[in-house]
């Protein structure tokens, strides 16, 4: 069975189809009204899912099911700042942005990042959070979020584990960029090297990159591709630095976005969803004309995929959770538009179909296999 | 004593617009509260123990800025919530 979760500005859908991923069934609305950034369904234990969720200008809940979606339980210790001394210092919570299920090896075990930007780890597959004092409370905290004034509140937008090192993590921030630990986020240094950024007084800096998505490549994690504010990267670590493999995108694209999806197959194989980063950003399809863009000889050369999409006047934005893959052989693609359509490709991108209409503005995507 | 509730909390309360609660201090009803209906108190007041920005909490028509102050069994505490937005 094939699940594909949509988180949205008002709510939460469910859809699940057979292997062939041709017909989908939609079970929903969850929460109606509620925005859910991130709903995640743990493809170690194929059973558990983790919604982060508020209610307008409520606050930030956590919730879990473990009977897809039939029933949901409140987390009773949601991701949450210490009580600091003087509570009027003290940071609060906004929302929780991102969840990741933590390593295959430790099973349970999940990752949420928020705004402010913090991490946050669970150990009982969602249900009660603690802060990670490595990240949260690092001496250069306020070096690296300096409190950005970004749309949405600064974020903690990611976070990747190496597939072959559980202690081996990256995160990204919307202020900061990169950050790399190798001992389970003891220690932490910036990893933005190469990177870009056209929006402040220095082109290179060490830290102040708003990284969008990275995707550590689960063959071989030393391959790592970004999608950055300021165009599509590459490490190859222990490189140490990031190269633009976006300057090959059509110049009339660009290589400005919000997500990027690799083949779990083949690491020179990725997918990106470009969007028009020119002069106020309208963050559209450029030209209105929606595509994705495929490489699969590591970004030297970028193929158009549009085949299914509207041809022209199509303006929608992919949000970087709305961009995901499943892993599929052939590879499925799914896309969540701005304008609350699900697209979804069967073929690895060769061609798209519309899927689901007429939603709220989408968050997320999650498409997992349940065996 | 009487505490009112805002609508988009009511799924906690079963539902219901008004429920009892007690206590000395503005913290602790909300705790009594949290003990009868869990998760409520969060969802009010931050990890601070300040008020959260789009919620007020009127205390027999006067506005509470912090939650140690002194009530009364007399006392009718009233939560609003705000839900502008498209």
């Amino acid at each position: 069975m094939q699940y594909l979760l949509a988180g949205t500005r008002k709510g939460a859908w469910i859809y699940t189809s057979d292997a062939s991923r041709g017909k989908w069934k939609v079970d929903g609305p969850h929460y109606l009204g509620s925005i859910v950034n991130h709903l995640v369904l743990d493809p170690r234990d194929q059973r558990t899912m983790v919604m982060a969720l508020r209610a307008g200008h409520l606050v930030p809940t956590i919730l879990t099911s473990t009977d897809f979606g039939k029933t949901w339980q409140e987390s009773p210790k949601p991701p949450a700042f210490p009580k600091a001394d003087d509570p009027e210092m003290g940071r609060s919570v906004s929302h929780t942005f991102w969840l990741s299920p933590g390593h295959e090896s430790e099973p349970g075990v999940w990752w949420a990042g928020t705004s402010p930007p913090a991490l946050f780890r669970s150990e009982d597959g969602g249900v009660t959070w603690d802060a990670v004092k490595g990240w949260n409370e690092h001496p250069r905290y306020h070096d690296w979020c300096p409190n950005a004034p970004t749309p949405d509140g600064e974020l903690l937008a990611q976070i990747s584990i190496c597939t072959d090192d559980p202690k081996h993590m990256y995160l990204c921030t919307s202020s900061g960029g990169v950050f790399e630990t190798t001992d389970q986020c003891a220690t932490w240094a910036p990893l933005n090297k190469g990177v870009e950024v056209t929006f402040g007084p220095e082109l290179y800096p060490e830290f102040g990159q708003d990284a969008h998505q990275i995707a550590v490549h689960p063959k071989d994690s030393n391959r790592i591709y970004q999608q950055n504010h300021c165009g599509i990267y590459r490490i190859d670590r222990p490189g140490d630095t990031w190269v633009r493999i976006g300057n090959n995108m059509p110049e009339a694209v660009g290589d400005i976005g919000f997500s990027v999806v690799v083949d779990p197959r083949n690491t020179d194989k990725a997918w990106v969803w470009p969007m028009d980063g020119s002069d106020v950003w309208p963050r559209t399809s450029p030209g209105g004309k929606p595509a994705a863009y495929m490489t699969d000889d590591g970004g030297e050369t970028w193929q158009r995929q549009d085949k299914g999409f509207p041809r022209e006047q199509a303006w929608y934005t992919v949000k970087r959770q709305a961009f995901v893959g499943d892993g599929l052989d052939p590879m499925g693609l799914y896309i969540g538009t701005t304008g609350g359509e699900v697209w979804a490709s069967s073929n690895a991108g060769e061609s798209w179909n519309q899927i689901a209409v007429h939603l709220p503005e989408i968050y997320s995507l999650n498409a997992v296999t349940v065996d | 004593m009487n505490v009112l509730i805002p609508t988009q909390l009511r799924s906690y309360t079963g539902g219901r617009s008004c429920v009892a609660a007690s206590g000395n201090t503005l913290a602790e009803v909300l705790a009594c509260l949290d003990s009868d209906y869990p998760g409520i108190r969060f969802r009010m007041i931050d990890e601070q123990d300040r008020i959260r920005e789009h919620i007020r909490i009127f205390v027999s028509g006067d506005t509470a800025e912090r939650i140690d102050i002194p009530l009364t069994e007399s006392d009718e505490v009233h939560i609003v919530g705000a839900l502008s937005g498209g």
